[in-house]
């Protein structure tokens, strides 16, 4: 750490760490629920722990993306944040902003958007919190010493995410139109402009471990960034298949979203080979498995079990079925949340100035986590499967289907709890990683070995 | 080999080109596309209030309509046609709440006036014409 105002990227951290067990307790919930078990149903319904589970996972990966830009853009830019008074101000409106948002879920106050519950007074309030934030991001780098493109990629990434919040806030009559909407929010973001955030970390990552000459790596983050427009844009069409959309979107979603893969497998290709070009002498090993696996989990997740339903002739039995939740997980685990746990894992260190690298319980987290969420993906596929088969092709109600379903649900089950204990590692080494301190503040690059040039 | 700029070119480029097409291919869909397959001005007052009571009541976070939701609950897009008025009124007024073979949906204390705005709302979806979705069973099932 250079800077003492990169302190403020901790609290955003603990934040996600928090958030991510709240979102999985409901993860919990409706498991439970689906194998016939709602005990909770009159205090905890099924559409409160579903809006629950999915705004709680958007918040803490944005909580992660927040304090990856509070600890890369000052880094990058060469100097201080310029108020660290108001990232503190920030931050605590963002928490209690999203912990007004979950309670009214229980109360019954929600948008019904899937993906959008918050509803729109808060809407209003979340908009405002990231304007700060923005301003805060982009005066720091403007003003900086340098402007590195890892910096703007990832500046244009979190402006951009902001940009696309606000059709999401409009309301339309037509349900139809407000659903093609609210894909210019969820599908814009996690197979567009997200990808430039994750591109601008991982990049950031991968000139700070492996040392490979920034020139090249960010040369590739162009292409890479590049390719996920080229395909993205147009791929929202793999959503605009049946749902009221004109039927040109299935010729124009099917071969532009089965181009999305390839975005993803340039990550894949770009980790890879900055690592193997790499002096592979920087101590920090945890860092840059998470570094790794978000390049190659995000291709399997996003990319191979994307593709595996975007095309129209798949999607039409596939579509609104636990298919698509398969995907969901995998692709949301593989390259946000890693992505999110790659940045913790290598800033941790740096903040705290407490060196331990390569410990047990950091590398049994890191496999346990990602064998668990493996093991979710399988059971999705599984009851997602099941559930085409019985009720698009054999003509099942949707209740006889489910009744089928259920034994995978206790796989589910089974397979989350060793995620869950995955997740608990990582948090306890998190919490014995300490506090940040000012002693941890360094004058020298912290990635301070030789370049390699390429 | 590719140089730092061209890869820029290249970004700048394509992005700008495929945001213009899908902005247009987006207007001429809000314009012309949608209203042709889902009729806005079959849209009265009591669709919209259906429209508006799905949203309010997060049906979408059990449900799924046009596909879309969660997967605790039928496919609500043609179930005007599946199962008619009367039954989807039973279902909403179900005194402690509907339990189809065990599964519990939230109880509602709708209006009569907010239960015909429901049927009227799914009666609207039930026209929408949705590219052959949902598809039809193709196994023949001995009852
Ligand atoms: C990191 C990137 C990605 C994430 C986080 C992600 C996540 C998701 C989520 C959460 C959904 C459900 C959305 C909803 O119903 O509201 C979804 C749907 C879908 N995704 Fe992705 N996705 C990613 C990338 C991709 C890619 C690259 C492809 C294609 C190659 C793809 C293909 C699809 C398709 C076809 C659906 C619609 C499923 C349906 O019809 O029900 N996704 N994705
Ligand atoms: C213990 C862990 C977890 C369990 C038991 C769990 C379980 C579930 C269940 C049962 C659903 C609802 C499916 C439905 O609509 O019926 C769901 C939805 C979802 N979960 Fe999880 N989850 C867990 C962790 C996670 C994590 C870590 C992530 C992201 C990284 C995640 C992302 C999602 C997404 C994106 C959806 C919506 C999927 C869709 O509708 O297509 N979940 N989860
Ligand atoms: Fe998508």
């Amino acid at each position: 750490m250079k800077f003492r105002s990169q302190k403020i990227a901790y609290n955003f951290f603990a934040l996600s760490m928090l958030l991510i067990l709240l979102q999985i307790t409901y993860g919990f919930i409706m498991a439970f629920a689906h194998m016939g078990y709602d005990g909770l149903h009159e205090w905890i319904p099924f559409n409160t722990a579903t809006a629950t589970h999915k705004n709680l996972l958007v918040v803490w990966i944005l909580s992660g993306f927040m304090g990856a830009a509070y600890y890369i853009i000052p880094d990058e830019a060469d100097r201080e944040l310029v108020s660290p008074f108001w990232a503190k101000i920030q931050f605590w409106t963002f928490a209690i902003v999203g912990v007004i948002a979950v309670a009214g879920f229980h109360m019954g106050w929600f948008e019904g958007r899937k993906f959008l519950e918050i509803p729109r007074p808060l809407d209003y309030l979340v908009a405002l919190n990231v304007v700060l934030f923005l301003v805060l991001i982009l005066f720091t780098l403007l003003k900086g010493k340098k402007q590195t493109t890892t910096a703007w990629v990832l500046s244009m990434g979190l402006v951009f995410a902001a940009l696309l919040y606000l059709p999401g806030m409009i309301y339309f009559e037509n349900l139809a139109v407000d659903s093609f909407f609210r894909w210019w929010v969820v599908h814009l973001w996690v197979e567009g402009v997200w990808e430039l955030i994750m591109g601008g970390i991982l990049s950031y990552l991968l000139i700070r471990l492996t040392g490979v000459d920034r020139e090249v790596i960010e040369k590739w983050l162009y292409v890479i960034v590049g390719l996920t427009f080229l395909s993205g844009i147009l791929g929202t069409g793999h959503h605009y298949y049946y749902t009221g959309g004109p039927d040109y979107w299935l010729m124009i979603g099917g071969i532009f979203s089965s181009l999305e893969p390839l975005a993803f497998l340039g990550m894949t290709a770009f980790a890879v080979q900055m690592y193997r070009k790499g002096n592979k002498k920087h101590p920090n090993k945890l860092a840059l498995f998470w570094t790794l696996n978000t390049a190659i989990l995000s291709f399997l997740g996003a990319g191979l079990l994307g593709l595996a339903h975007t095309l129209p002739q798949v999607n039409l039995y596939t579509h609104g079925t636990l298919v698509t939740a398969m995907h969901g997980h995998l692709a949301f685990w593989g390259a946000y949340g890693s992505l999110v746990f790659a940045i913790i894992s290598y800033a941790m260190p740096q903040m705290t100035g407490r060196k331990i690298y390569d410990n047990q319980i950091g590398n049994l987290a890191f496999w346990i986590t990602n064998i668990g969420m493996l093991g979710m993906t399988t059971a999705f596929a599984a009851a997602g499967v099941s559930q085409v088969t019985l009720e698009r092709i054999a003509g099942y109600e949707y209740m006889e289907a489910a009744k089928v379903m259920q034994p995978h649900f206790f796989v589910l089950i089974i397979a989350a709890t060793v995620f869950t204990t995955g997740i608990c590692l990582y948090i306890w080494n998190f919490i014995k990683f300490g506090k940040p301190v000012d002693e941890a503040i360094r004058t020298e690059d912290d990635s301070a070995f030789q370049a390699v040039t390429a | 080999m590719l140089s730092k700029k061209q890869a820029k070119t290249f970004f700048l480029g394509g992005t700008a080109l495929f945001f213009l097409i899908f902005l247009a291919l987006s207007i001429h869909s809000l314009k012309v596309g949608i209203p042709e397959n889902t009729h806005p001005e079959k849209m009265t007052e009591q669709v919209e209030l259906g429209r508006y009571l799905w949203d309010k009541n997060n049906c979408m976070g059990c449900h799924t309509i046009m596909g879309e939701g969660a997967y605790y609950a039928p496919e609500l897009t043609r179930v005007y046609s599946r199962k008619g008025p009367d039954y989807i009124k039973a279902v909403l007024t179900a005194p402690d709440g509907w339990q189809p073979r065990g599964r519990k949906m939230v109880k509602y204390n709708f209006s009569d006036e907010e239960v015909e705005g429901l049927i009227a709302f799914f009666q609207w979806m039930n026209e929408a014409y949705l590219n052959g979705f949902p598809p039809k069973p193709q196994l023949y099932r001995p009852e």
